[in-house]
């Protein structure tokens, strides 16, 4: 299992009626390497963060396309979230809890607190007018027991 | 929506969706604030017995829900949380400024 790997990559359109899609996905991904339901939730509510930054900031609810691409290395799952949209102009400012620039959406601005909590790595890179590319870390089950995976 | 208005008490009680991202609360805000409309209502209850996954998003429709109800003097509460929404209301603090059952 230590030298597990694999890769995936999806395209899809930015419209807030794919951000439950693009979560499952991800998490039946994730799934072969048995995490526990807690790990599960916490993957798939960072890729529904990352995706709703992509269609409210990035591209504003108008069209474009978000790409994700997961990948699998060992135990450590990583997720990069990628949109072609207006970027971030002060990366520092919108990670910080609380912070949005969309109050009258009543957003929470909790969306990047909510990543780093969950996850135990986000980058992010950022150009206005460019994109924006999140990509996330997370190691599963650091002491699971691998036998009785075999026996699922 | 699945919706109970308890006359008496002024009480609504709104049946949370499964899974309240960014475009489920979209819907369920317009919803809801149609019913605060409609109704005399003091206290609101939102009822996450179906609910599995709520983001940030979740987060901020309730904020706006409990400003709306609160500003005539009304209430809110947050009953049957899943473990997984538990997380949420603890990490995001929602757990201060509403009473959860």
């Amino acid at each position: 299992m230590e030298g597990f790997c694999n890769k995936m990559k999806m395209e899809f359109l930015a419209d807030s009626s794919n951000e439950g899609f693009a979560r499952v996905a991800v998490g039946a991904f994730v799934a072969g390497l048995d995490p526990t339901v807690d790990e599960l939730a916490d993957i798939k509510t960072a890729v529904s963060e990352a995706v709703t930054n992509c269609i409210i900031h990035g591209y504003e609810q108008k069209e474009g396309n978000i790409w994700i691409q997961c990948s699998i290395l060992g135990r450590v799952v990583e997720i990069s979230v990628t949109d072609t949209g207006k970027g971030i102009k002060d990366i520092a400012l919108a990670r910080e809890p609380l912070f949005t620039t969309k109050p009258e959406l009543e957003r929470s601005g909790m969306g990047f607190a909510f990543m780093e909590s969950f996850m135990d790595e986000v980058e992010v890179v950022s150009e206005p007018w460019k994109g924006t590319c999140v990509t996330m870390r997370k190691a599963i089950g650091g002491n699971a027991d691998l036998q009785g995976q075999n026996h699922g | 929506m699945e919706y109970r208005f308890e006359k008496e008490y002024g009480c609504l009680i709104l049946r949370m969706p499964e899974e309240l991202d960014h475009h489920q609360a979209e819907i369920f805000k317009e919803e809801a604030d149609s019913l605060i409309l409609k109704y005399p209502v003091h206290s609101l209850i939102f009822d996450f017995a179906d609910t599995q996954f709520m983001d940030s998003s979740g987060i901020g429709m309730i904020i706006g829900r409990c400003k709306n109800v609160r500003f005539s003097g009304g209430y809110v509460k947050a009953v049957n949380l899943c473990g997984q929404l538990e997380r949420i209301f603890r990490l995001s603090g929602l757990k201060k400024i509403i009473e959860v059952e």
